[in-house]
């Protein structure tokens, strides 16, 4: 009688702070819609993707190049930093010795500990300049793909080494019985036992990528537009708000929550195509 | 009706504006001692951080007094000082002769000085050249008797009252500035020239000076033949300034007075100068 009463209060616990945790996204989006829809209803959201460009003090309110820079910023780095972190997981599990493999662990978690600004400033005063002399100006797509590739880099890394090791011994004991080689077991045996949980790791290091803001801020120019090539400025969304939150007001404010919206959802669309991405590559 | 309060921008932290709590009807509530209740300024986003700042050092210095700064742009600061919602508008240019039934005092000066890299060999620009290099009309140095480079334009955010600052100065519509680079804090804007030799910007005066007096590796560029400090800011011989102005209904009395004064004394200059204003304290 007293298990099954202290197990009731129990799962009521959890079921509070799991209602906790999804009340708290749905208040933040309850206060970004609040903040913007007077303003949404009064210009009408296709503006915000029809407009000549973005100047909110003089009322042009153009995100869509922001949205490409976040877009472009964070595929790029995860494209450059999934095949690193992989590798270097699988190298850490089955090619170094072990006490390599602990130490270098240990510097990819230093890696993940630093905070962003210090990213970005490092960013600012080393890469930038590098990138200027190499093409200018400097502060370019580039620079913000390289810098948010280290930021995400222990993210994969650290999924990745945790979701190999969480592969059973018996399916290498398997491999080897069959006589293959360490490279056709990764290959062969490692790498699809362990799918889902890399794909974990690709949201996580993602969501990441597209939430970063200061980093970004620093090196990326931040100005508005399409980028021509690798070699010019952009602004992401997050670094809109940032930049200009400081000093605005009425409209230029609500065009802001507008963008923070714009980027909530862009974040929506994301975890839902990697879901079902998920979904097919579990039940395949 | 939305207000925010301004944090200080510090260094690369981008300064964050916080949604408060509404609030349309308002006393002030004068107790026996006059140096007790409650102070509202409104008005310019550029005054407010720094009136922000000087607000928490009077009301550790004065008990029972709490003093609320929101920002929303100098006009409101007018407008609010007029009808009496605040007790102090904050106001970032001299008054029109419009408004001239409202009292100013001054709290501080603000400069915009255009910043070069140190190896930059152009020592000077006039303010037609300056116009057509943030237009992209001249986008090398040797049109304007530098180094063949391509000029890598420094611009702020939209919004930032030094952009519009320097924009008025220049009578620039800030669409018609093509920049190859955007930034927001004046520190940013001076890593980003000391890191490229071929770039230009502009930053309030006091962070320019400051960063070029301890060895950094930013110029100022003077404005038709004037240099660039906040010397000639403070005698009013530099030509992109403005004031900074406190501004009341009626003459100032009790606890309005009494911040006045402590706002325009030396008590708060290392404040006005930590915000790369010029002071005006005697």
């Amino acid at each position: 009688m007293f298990q099954w009463r202290s197990e009731v209060v129990f799962v009521g616990v959890l079921r509070g702070l799991a209602l906790l945790s999804g009340l708290i996204v749905l208040l933040i989006l309850f206060f970004l819609l609040q903040e913007s829809l007077s303003f949404l209803q009064t210009i009408g959201f296709l503006r915000f993707f029809k407009d000549p460009a973005w100047h909110p003090v003089s009322r042009e309110y153009n995100l869509l190049p922001m949205l490409w820079g976040s877009l472009l910023v964070t595929a790029g780095s995860v494209l450059l930093a999934t095949p690193l972190g992989i590798l270097s997981a699988v190298f850490c599990q089955y090619y170094a010795p072990a006490a390599i493999a602990q130490g270098y662990r240990r510097l990819i978690e230093l890696l993940a500990g630093i905070p962003s600004v210090v990213y970005g400033f490092w960013g600012l005063v080393v890469l930038v300049p590098l990138i200027g002399r190499l093409h200018p100006p400097g502060p370019s797509l580039l620079a913000g793909i390289l810098i948010l590739s280290i930021m995400i880099l222990p993210t994969i890394a650290l999924v990745a080494d945790a979701s190999f090791t969480a592969v059973p011994p018996e399916y290498l004991r398997g491999a080897a019985a069959l006589g293959l080689g360490r490279w056709a077991t990764v290959s062969g045996v490692v790498l699809p036992a362990a799918k889902a949980g890399l794909m974990t790791g690709v949201i996580l290091e993602t969501g990441r990528a597209i939430g970063e803001t200061m980093a970004v801020l620093m090196v990326c120019g931040n100005v508005v537009q399409v980028p021509e090539s690798l070699f010019a400025p952009v602004r992401t969304l997050t670094a809109n708000i940032a930049l200009e939150m400081a000093y605005a007001v009425g409209n230029h404010r609500a065009a802001l929550f507008v963008s923070g919206l714009v980027l909530m959802g862009l974040v929506v669309g994301l975890v839902a195509i990697a879901e079902v991405i998920h979904q097919e590559q579990i039940y395949d | 009706m939305q207000n925010s309060k301004v944090l200080l921008p510090f260094l690369f932290s981008v300064s964050v504006a916080l949604a408060g709590q509404s609030c349309a009807t308002r006393t002030t509530s004068m107790s026996s001692n006059p140096l007790q209740g409650k102070l509202v300024l409104t008005g310019s986003s550029t005054v407010a951080p720094l009136v922000a700042e000087i607000a928490k050092r009077y009301e550790t210095q004065r008990s029972g007094v709490r003093i609320d700064v929101q920002s929303g742009g100098s006009s409101r600061g007018i407008t609010d000082a007029r009808q009496g919602v605040a007790d102090i508008g904050m106001v970032s240019r001299s008054l029109k002769p419009e408004e001239k039934d409202l009292q100013a005092f001054e709290i501080a000066k603000d400069g915009v000085s255009l910043i070069l890299n140190k190896n930059n060999p152009v020592s000077q620009l006039s303010d037609a050249q300056i116009v057509s290099l943030y237009t992209k009309k001249i986008t090398n140095w040797k049109e304007v008797g530098g180094q063949d480079a391509p000029i890598t334009v420094v611009n702020k955010a939209e919004g930032r009252s030094t952009l519009e600052l320097f924009a008025q100065y220049f009578k620039l519509d800030t669409k018609a500035i093509k920049a190859d680079v955007v930034i927001g804090e004046n520190e940013q804007a001076i890593k980003t020239v000391a890191g490229n030799p071929n770039a230009i910007g502009y930053v309030s005066i006091g962070s320019a000076e400051f960063d070029a007096k301890n060895g950094g590796s930013v110029k100022l560029l003077p404005i038709n033949g004037i240099a660039a400090s906040t010397a000639n800011v403070s005698n009013q011989t530099f030509p992109i300034a403005r004031r900074l102005n406190l501004v009341t209904k009626t003459t100032p009395t009790g606890l309005t007075k009494d911040f006045i004064e402590f706002a325009r004394s030396k008590a708060v200059t290392d404040i006005v100068k930590e915000q790369y204003f010029v002071s005006v304290a005697q």
